[in-house]
């Protein structure tokens, strides 16, 4: 998966913390840099479309491996 | 574009149903929302500084339980803190938040909370006993946001 500038574990955590703890990352993070989101939750997909969707931030590139969900984002 | 808005109303203060509003309004919130929530009747315990919230299985028969429990047994002292004490170790080991986190979030991203007042009055709350963040208002009120919402969900 690509580079990234800073890391997010929302391993553990279910609907809907790792979308809120990801905003919170995101705002402290300047625009164009890349956030790297790790997840157990599996409606966090959707979730994480839904959310770059929505507020502009771009979803790079998600994967699956082992039961962890990861996502690259950049911030708008 | 347009701030979109949300108007939630919360009418119900039992642990599990204390759960909607906040997870809608902190996710709406995070999604760029304006929201507002306002609280009537028994959703106003969900604006307590302590939050002392209990589930009930009585009157809920759709309610998952590891094995089945006759209702006469369910209605026994002690049943209620049982319960409640079983559902929150549940959450917890799920990873689902604390109502007194997702509050918190609710509080930190400018989610207007209002409580009603006509219904303040009734219950004799004391409204020291709630959280600081807290706005008193009647319906008019809630129609002013309300009316120009883009969804309004009654709970």
């Amino acid at each position: 998966m690509a580079d990234f500038d800073q890391e997010l574990d929302a391993s553990g955590l279910n609907c809907p913390l790792p979308i809120l703890r990801a905003k919170k990352t995101l705002a402290q993070m300047d625009s164009g840099k890349v956030l790297r989101i790790i997840a157990t939750d599996p409606g966090s997909v959707k979730d994480f479309e839904a959310f770059a969707k929505q507020t502009g931030n771009e979803l790079l590139a998600s994967g699956e491996e082992g039961g962890k969900y990861t996502f690259l984002i950049k911030k708008a | 574009m347009e701030q979109k808005k949300l108007a939630i109303i919360a009418t119900k203060g039992t642990l599990d149903w204390a759960y909607p509003p906040f997870i809608l309004a902190s996710t709406a919130a995070a999604l760029g929302y304006e929201v507002q929530i306002f609280f009537t009747f028994y959703g106003l315990q969900l604006l307590r500084k302590d939050l002392k919230l209990q589930v009930s299985s009585l009157g809920n028969p759709a309610m998952p339980m590891p094995a089945p429990v006759p209702v006469m047994v369910q209605a026994l002292p002690g049943m209620q803190g049982f319960m409640t004490s079983m559902m929150k170790k549940k959450m917890k080991s799920k990873g689902v938040a604390s109502l007194e986190e997702l509050r918190e979030l609710c509080v930190e991203a400018e989610v207007k909370m209002i409580a009603c007042q006509m219904t303040v009055d009734l219950f004799e709350f004391d409204t020291k006993d709630f959280v600081s963040d807290v706005e008193y208002a009647g319906a008019a009120a809630f129609f002013e946001f309300a009316g120009e919402s883009d969804i309004c969900l009654y709970i």
